[in-house]
């Protein structure tokens, strides 16, 4: 029998808020972690403004060493922050360095979409090609490898399960959450740290900038600039930033007396093959309606039961396409569509940190019994016109709320589908 | 430079990598920068490209494979400065 998985730790960096109360209060408020950045300006972009975590330079000194800080980029750096946040959270402790037990019920999944690009352009290219290596050191290889968040992790709380970094694109961070779940589910191990992190690098958003897939008509007014589900919307925010989720067997949170956020009731991840009408940039919807369909039939309810979804939704023309996907797949009309937001919409599309965000805000929102605002859509799209009353403008308090998909999909036609359900005593 | 400021600046140099600075403080040139100071041995390239940074000097393969202790690096940085 397979083993019911909940969730009893989050930690989230956002470009909004650090922190649980403080990331709550700004999805209710509607807050916009998107801001003017002046080096995209510098560097000539064509999109001006980006969500990136505040302060966070001196958030990170107080978690970190000196020795451990020296070898701990941005995206790294987020991954870690949240990664302790979630762990304490759930109510452990961060073992001294010194404790030579290691906890072999304790995996991590820690997945990024690009990574430590920042390491590379700033250190390893130009003293490569400057024919100074030696002068390296020794801390690039653990800031570049792609399991370096997810190795930094484990060795933070002596984790001795998986200890591994996925990649999916936009999807990741789900997709590290539904690794988890199923690690969990078959009794792999008890506890799993799941979620995903992107730096904040010009060098990670200059290619989508190229592609002209980012926003480039909001420069003066950034907080306006992310636009899911809007007719107005001109393409995605870049945001940066991370989030990570302690996923535990049921069992074991209970035995300890843990406070459970939710149950994690159904997850899938498929790839549409980049076929019918799909293709490295573009879903197919037939796969995406396959993900969301295989989600909901693993969590065994009725897709009539979903109360509310936090899309993909990134404010490309992608995303009519994807309420249309979603109303197919859970065969629902407007007039009995669930609640619909975008936590892009409060903080850009964080790419591989995007779905572990996202996660959180879901996770909240089913333990609260909210649905946030999904902002700067009030001129919603004419294609999804009939939604548009399921699309929250303010805070709507919610306490029935009691199942809740998040999808995520990426390029690569990828695509992930989670589904929460509020956590009730039995 | 004398021995002393050399040693000295030495300590200063391990501090961010050694984990318990404590151990730092009962130093001497005899201290083992592995065994004594429990310095991860990854970081030692660290170390002498710091050494390098702080003495205006040069360490090649060979040389910084001889140091093992402090007083081995103290030997190297006072040779090195003449």
């Amino acid at each position: 029998m397979r083993k019911r998985v909940v969730v009893t730790g989050m930690g989230v960096a956002a470009p909004n808020a650090h922190g649980l109360d403080d990331f709550e209060k700004a999805l209710r408020e509607g807050r916009s972690g998107i801001r003017f950045q002046p080096l995209l300006e510098e560097l000539k972009f064509g999109c001006q403004i980006a969500g990136i975590p505040e302060n966070f330079d001196e958030i990170r000194k107080n978690y970190f060493d000196r020795e451990k800080l020296m070898s701990i980029n941005d995206n790294i750096g987020y991954a870690s922050v949240s990664a302790v946040d979630a762990w304490t959270d759930a109510g452990f402790s961060i073992p001294d360095s010194t404790d030579d037990n290691v906890d072999w019920d304790t995996g991590v999944i820690a997945g990024s979409g690009i990574g430590g690009m920042d390491t590379i352009a700033q250190s390893v290219v130009p003293m490569v090609n400057e024919g100074r290596v030696r002068r390296l050191g020794s801390r690039i290889v653990e800031q570049v490898m792609n399991s370096g968040t997810s190795a930094r992790i484990g060795g933070l709380i002596g984790a001795g399960n998986k200890v591994t970094s996925n990649s999916s694109a936009c999807s990741t961070g789900n997709e590290a959450v539904i690794d988890a779940l199923w690690r969990i589910r078959m009794g792999l191990a008890k506890r799993m740290i799941a979620g995903g992190s992107e730096g904040a690098s010009p060098y990670i958003w200059g290619g989508f900038d190229a592609m002209r897939v980012m926003c480039r008509k909001f420069n003066d007014n950034p907080a306006a600039g992310s636009r899911p589900l809007s007719a107005s919307a001109c393409g995605f925010v870049p945001g940066s930033g991370g989030a990570m989720l302690l996923l535990e067997e049921l069992e074991t949170a209970l035995a300890r007396g843990a406070r459970i956020y939710a149950e994690i009731i159904g997850g899938y991840v498929n790839s549409g093959g980049q076929r019918m009408g799909g293709s490295m940039t573009a879903p197919n919807p037939e796969g995406v309606k396959r993900c969301i369909r295989a989600a909901v039939a693993d969590a065994g309810i009725d897709p009539g039961r979903v109360d509310a979804i936090n899309g993909h939704l990134t404010a490309t023309y992608a995303d009519p396409m994807e309420v249309k996907n979603w109303a197919e797949a859970l065969e629902r009309t407007p007039d009995n569509f669930p609640y619909i937001n975008a936590t892009k919409s409060l903080i850009g599309h964080c790419l591989g940190a995007a779905g572990a965000i996202e996660s959180v805000a879901s996770v909240l929102q089913v333990y609260r019994g909210f649905v946030h605002p999904s902002i700067n859509s009030d001129d919603v799209h004419p294609d999804i016109a009939p939604y548009a009353a399921k699309i929250p403008q303010t805070c709507v308090e919610f306490p029935e709320l009691k199942y809740l998909a998040k999808a995520g999909f990426g390029f690569g036609d990828v695509n992930s589908c989670i589904i929460f359900k509020k956590w009730e005593e039995e | 430079m004398d021995d002393k400021k050399i040693f000295e600046e030495m300590v200063n140099i391990l501090k961010v990598y050694t984990k318990d600075t404590t151990l730092l403080e009962k130093a001497t040139l005899d201290t083992h920068i592995l065994n004594d100071l429990k310095v991860n041995s990854a970081r030692l390239v660290d170390v002498i490209i710091k050494c390098e940074d702080v003495f205006g000097i040069s360490v090649d393969d060979d040389e910084a494979d001889k140091i093992r202790t402090i007083g081995d690096a103290v030997r190297i940085v006072k040779q090195k400065l003449g």
